[in-house]
C-alpha cells in the first residue's frame, strides 16, 4: 500500500490471506486457512458460521490480536496504513481500545465487578488523552442516552451488578463507542440476551453504529440477526470462506449449498396434532424460592406422545416450572398429576420407577455431562440404575442407543471434550432415552447450538417421538423452534400463564399484549424486519424501544 | 420432518470435534515426563530416595534402631560413619529409621486428615443445608485455637503414642481440608450432571465418588502435597518439644532437640570438630528441609500442569 493510498483510501482494514494455528496435543492445528477480508469505511459486515467455523479468531485477528496459544503463521492486517500482523504489541496497544474496540459477547463477563460503570466506559479514551475527564464524561453520558440506557445521567454511577444483561451489553457499546474508534468488533453481542431485550439491543447498535459512521465487524451465528445489521455477509465454514455477497443478495440468493442449507433451517415445521390423552397434568401450582413467589397458579396440560413448547423470556418461570415437575423444587400449592397418579413433591419421596419416568434434556450439554466419565459411562449408568443391565448387555445396549441417535460404537470411549457441541446434546438425549421414559424435559436444548446442528436435533427428537411415543414438554423461547417441533403452546410472563392452546391459535392473530411483544421480537430472515417492527411500534405506540429491562 | 431438511443436514458423526489422540497411560506420562522442569525432576528424585529409605531401612541401616554402643557422642569412624548420639546410638542408622517413622506417620495423619475432612467437606457442599452449617461453625470453632498449642493440650490430656499422634493431629489439620473440598465442591455441586445424578435418585454415595470426587482431584492432589509438608513439620515439631514421637523410637524432630545443644558449644571446639559437632543437629533438619523442598517442587509442577495455565 502507498503512501498516498494510506489515508484516502475507502478500505480501512484490509486483511490478506491469513492463516491462524492453535496448539492442541502437542501439534499446531490450522483454525484459519487463508480468509481474505476487506471492510471499507462505515461498512458493517456480518461474520457467520458454526461455532469452530473460526469466525470469532478471525474477528481478533482484525485487530492484530490472537487468544493465547494461537499464533498468526501468514498473511497480512493492513489498518489504515499500518500492517498489524507485523506491528510491535506496544503499537498494538496505542490502537486497541481507541480506534479499534471490541464488543465481547458476556459483558458480565468482561467487566470489572469493583469499578463504576462510567469510569470503565471512559477508561480506554482517557488513555488516548485527546479529551479531558469532563468532556468525557459528558459524552459517555450522551452515548447512554443515545443507547436508550434508563437515567443515562446517573446509571454510569452504578456497579456491573446493579444493571441487567442488556443494559450492560449497552453500555459496553458505549464503552466501545467513547473513543470514537474507526472499527468496531461485535461478537455475539446480544447472543446471551432474551428476543425482546435483543431488539432493543439490536436497534441500539444499529443506530449507533450509523450515527458515528463507525466500521463494524458483526460476529454471529443467528442469521435474522445479521440480516439487519450488516451491509454485508461473509460465511466461514471449517476456516474458510464459503462465500460473501451483499445482504439482500445473500438472502435472496445464495449460491453455495452450504449457505442454502443454514438458510432452509428456519423454515422447518410440522402440523400440529391434538390429543386428550393427557400425560401430565399440574393444576394451579405456586412455587416460590424462599420468599420469592415464582409460580403464581400455573395449570399446564401434557398429552401424551405430543410436544407442549414453553415460551417466555427468561425469569418468566419455564425452568422452575420443570423443577416443580422433576421434584427440584416442591410446590407450596397445587398438584403434578402424572399418569393419572399424584406424584410426590419432593424428589426423594418419589419412587425408582416414578424417577425413571420424567427424565430431563440441559441447555448446556457441557455441563449436562460429568467430564471424567466416558460416553459408555454417561449412557450406561441409567441402563443400569434403572433397568438393571450390566456387562455385556449394557454395552450392547449403549451402542445400540448411539445407533438410535445418529452416531456409533466410536463414541463409546470418548470424553465430552472430544464431541462438538451437537454431538454431546445427542448423547444427553441417548442418556434420557436410556431410561426408556413417558416425557422428556427439554430445557432449552438446541438455544446453544448452531443452526444445522439444532436442525439435526430437533428432526432427532421427532423422530425419537414418532418411534417412542415420548411426549416433550419443550422449554424455549426461540419461537422458529417452537414452529418446527411444537403441537401445544404455553405462554408464560412473570410466572404466571398467559396463554395455553394449539400452536395454530397461539400463533396467529389476535394475541394478548404480552404474547404480541414476544412473537413480534423474534428476528426474520427479512433485511427490513427490525426497520418495520420498530416503525410499527411507533405507530402503536405500545412498545416504543425504551429500555425497562 | 421432510426429506429435502435430512439431505441437506450433514450427518452428526462428522460434525467436527476435538479428538484426542488416544494414547496408553504409559505415552502420556512419558511425555508429562519429558516436559518436567529440572526443579520436579529434583523433587521427584529426592522423594523417591526417602521412599527407599523408609521402605528399606531395616536393611540399609548398618545397625539396630536401639542399638546402644559403647562410646556415646563420638565423631565420624569406619564403623559409625555419622558418630554415635549422646547414649551411643548410630546416627546413620536413627536416619534412616527416623525417615521411616516421621514419613510414616506424616502420612497417616495425611491420609486420615483427608478421610475426614474430605468426606465431611463433600457432605456439607452436597448438602448446603443445616448440616453444613452445623459442620462449618464446627470447623471454625476448632480452626479458632492455635493448632500447635490445642495439639500439645490434646498430646498432655491423652497419651503421646504414634496412634495417639495420628488421630489428634489427623482431626486438627483435617479442618483446613474440609473448607478446601467445600469451596471447590461447591463449584461442581451446582452443575447439571449432579443434578441429573440426583433426579436420577442416586444416593449421597455415588454423588460424592463418583460425580464430584473425580472432578475435584487435582486441587486436592496438590493440598495433599502440601498438607503432608506441615503434618510432617508439626510433628517434628512436636518431637521437638517432647511431646511427639517418644523415645526410643527414632525421629528427626527428636534427634533436632537431642544434638541441639552442641550448636552452643561449637565455638569452643578446634575448627574441623566444631564442624561435625554443628552437623550433628542440623543433619536431621537438613533431612526435613529437603523433603520439604523437594514436595513443594513436585506440588509446584503438578499445580501448573492441571491449572490449565500454559506458557506459549
Amino acid at each position: 500500500m502507498s503512501e498516498a493510498a494510506k489515508t484516502h483510501s475507502p478500505l480501512l482494514l484490509d486483511m490478506k490471506n491469513i492463516c491462524i494455528e492453535g496448539f492442541a496435543d502437542e501439534r499446531w492445528h490450522p483454525i484459519i486457512k487463508g480468509v481474505d477480508l476487506q471492510l471499507n469505511r462505515g461498512e458493517v459486515l456480518g461474520l457467520i458460521g458454526e461455532s469452530g467455523a473460526g469466525k470469532s479468531t478471525l474477528g481478533k485477528a482484525a485487530m492484530g490480536y490472537t487468544q493465547p496459544g494461537c499464533r498468526i503463521t501468514a498473511g497480512e492486517i493492513w489498518f489504515d496504513g499500518q500492517d498489524l500482523a507485523q506491528a510491535k504489541t506496544r503499537e498494538k496497544r496505542d490502537i486497541w481500545g481507541t480506534r479499534i474496540s471490541y464488543v465481547a459477547q458476556s459483558a458480565a463477563a468482561s467487566f470489572n465487578p469493583a469499578h463504576r460503570l462510567l469510569e470503565q466506559t471512559i477508561r480506554a479514551s482517557k488513555r488516548q488523552g485527546e479529551r479531558n475527564d469532563a468532556e468525557l464524561r459528558r459524552d459517555a453520558i450522551e452515548l447512554f442516552d443515545a443507547l436508550n440506557l434508563p437515567e443515562p445521567e446517573t446509571i454510569g454511577q452504578r456497579y456491573p451488578h446493579q444493571v441487567s444483561g442488556g443494559q450492560l451489553q449497552r453500555v459496553m457499546t458505549a464503552m466501545a463507542m467513547s473513543s470514537r474508534p474507526d472499527l468496531i468488533i461485535f461478537d455475539e453481542p446480544t447472543t446471551a440476551l432474551d428476543v425482546t431485550t435483543q431488539v432493543e439491543v439490536l436497534a441500539s447498535i444499529r443506530n449507533i453504529v450509523s450515527q458515528f459512521n463507525t466500521a463494524a465487524i458483526y460476529i454471529t451465528h443467528d442469521l435474522a440477526v445479521v440480516a439487519q445489521m450488516a451491509d454485508r455477509i461473509k460465511v466461514l465454514r471449517y476456516g474458510e470462506e464459503v462465500e460473501q455477497a451483499d445482504t439482500r443478495t445473500m438472502l435472496s440468493d445464495p449460491q453455495e449449498d452450504y449457505t442454502k442449507s443454514l438458510w432452509s433451517v428456519r423454515s422447518l415445521e410440522k402440523p400440529e396434532d391434538a390429543s386428550d390423552d393427557v400425560l401430565l397434568s399440574i393444576d394451579n401450582i405456586d412455587a416460590a424460592y424462599g420468599t420469592a413467589k415464582v409460580l403464581h397458579d400455573v395449570s399446564i396440560k401434557l398429552p401424551r406422545g405430543r410436544t407442549v413448547a414453553v415460551v417466555g423470556e427468561s425469569g418468566s418461570g419455564k425452568s422452575t416450572t420443570a423443577r416443580v415437575i422433576t421434584g427440584l423444587l416442591p410446590q407450596s400449592n397445587g398438584t403434578v398429576t402424572f399418569n393419572g397418579k399424584k406424584l410426590p413433591p419432593k424428589l426423594s419421596s418419589r419412587s425408582k420407577e416414578q424417577l425413571r419416568r420424567i427424565q430431563m434434556i440441559y441447555q448446556m450439554a457441557d455441563t449436562a455431562m460429568n467430564p471424567r466419565q466416558t460416553v459408555g459411562q454417561i449412557i450406561g449408568r441409567p441402563l443400569e440404575f434403572y433397568l438393571g443391565l450390566r456387562g455385556k448387555d449394557q454395552e450392547r445396549r449403549v451402542i445400540e442407543l448411539l445407533e438410535m441417535i445418529e452416531l456409533d460404537a466410536s463414541f463409546y470411549d470418548r470424553l465430552p471434550d472430544e464431541l462438538s457441541g451437537g454431538q454431546k446434546q445427542r448423547i444427553c438425549i441417548a442418556r434420557a432415552l436410556a431410561a426408556e421414559p413417558d416425557m422428556i424435559i427439554c430445557d432449552e436444548v438446541t438455544s446453544a447450538l448452531d443452526q444445522i446442528v439444532q436442525e439435526g436435533i430437533l428432526n432427532l427428537l421427532q423422530r425419537l417421538q414418532n418411534e417412542f411415543g415420548i411426549a416433550y414438554l419443550f422449554i424455549t423461547h426461540d419461537i422458529a423452534t417452537v414452529r418446527a417441533i411444537s403441537d401445544e403452546i404455553v405462554v408464560m410472563w412473570q410466572g404466571k400463564v398467559v396463554e395455553q392452546g394449539m400452536k395454530n391459535e397461539i400463533l396467529s392473530p389476535p394475541h394478548p399484549a404480552y404474547s404480541q411483544l414476544l412473537l413480534s421480537s423474534v428476528p426474520e430472515m427479512d433485511p427490513d424486519w427490525l426497520n418495520n417492527l420498530l416503525e410499527q411500534r411507533e405507530t402503536e405506540g405500545d412498545g416504543v424501544i425504551k429500555a425497562q429491562d | 420432518m421432510t426429506e429435502t431438511n435430512q439431505q441437506a443436514a450433514p450427518s452428526a458423526i462428522n460434525e467436527t470435534s476435538a479428538m484426542r489422540i488416544r494414547r496408553s497411560r504409559f505415552d502420556r506420562l512419558r511425555i508429562l515426563l519429558s516436559r518436567a522442569p529440572l526443579t520436579a525432576w529434583f523433587g521427584m528424585i529426592v522423594v523417591t530416595i526417602y521412599m527407599i529409605a523408609a521402605v528399606f531401612a531395616p536393611w540399609l541401616a548398618p545397625y539396630g534402631e536401639a542399638e546402644i554402643f559403647a562410646k556415646a557422642d563420638d565423631v565420624y569412624s569406619k564403623e559409625h560413619w555419622l558418630g554415635t548420639d549422646q547414649i551411643g546410638r548410630d546416627v546413620l542408622t536413627r536416619l534412616l529409621f527416623g525417615a521411616r517413622n516421621t514419613v510414616g506417620i506424616a502420612l497417616g495423619t495425611t491420609l486420615l486428615s483427608f478421610l475426614i475432612g474430605g468426606g465431611l467437606g463433600l457432605i456439607a457442599a452436597i448438602d448446603r443445608g443445616w448440616i453444613d452449617q452445623v459442620f462449618s461453625r464446627g470447623i471454625d470453632v476448632l480452626m479458632a485455637i492455635p493448632s500447635l498449642i490445642f495439639a500439645l493440650m490434646l498430646l498432655a490430656i491423652f497419651d503421646s503414642s504414634i496412634i495417639g499422634l495420628i488421630l489428634i493431629i489427623g482431626v486438627l489439620d483435617a479442618t483446613r481440608v474440609f473448607r478446601l473440598t467445600r469451596s471447590v465442591s461447591l463449584n461442581i455441586v451446582v452443575m447439571d450432571y449432579v443434578e441429573a445424578a440426583r433426579l436420577r435418585g442416586e444416593n449421597m454415595g455415588w454423588i460424592m465418588t463418583r460425580e464430584i470426587l473425580p472432578n475435584i482431584l487435582p486441587p486436592l492432589i496438590a493440598e495433599f502435597g502440601l498438607r503432608f509438608i506441615f503434618v510432617f513439620l508439626t510433628i517434628a515439631a512436636l518431637s521437638f518439644l517432647g511431646m511427639g514421637v517418644q523415645p526410643p523410637t527414632a525421629d528427626w524432630g527428636s534427634m533436632v532437640r537431642e544434638n541441639a545443644r552442641w550448636i552452643t558449644y561449637v565455638p569452643y571446639f578446634p575448627f574441623q570438630e566444631a564442624m561435625f559437632y554443628a552437623l550433628k543437629p542440623l543433619l536431621p533438619a537438613g533431612c526435613i528441609a529437603l523433603l520439604t523442598i523437594a514436595v513443594n517442587f513436585i506440588v509446584d509442577w503438578f499445580l501448573h500442569e492441571t491449572s490449565g495455565l500454559r506458557d506459549v
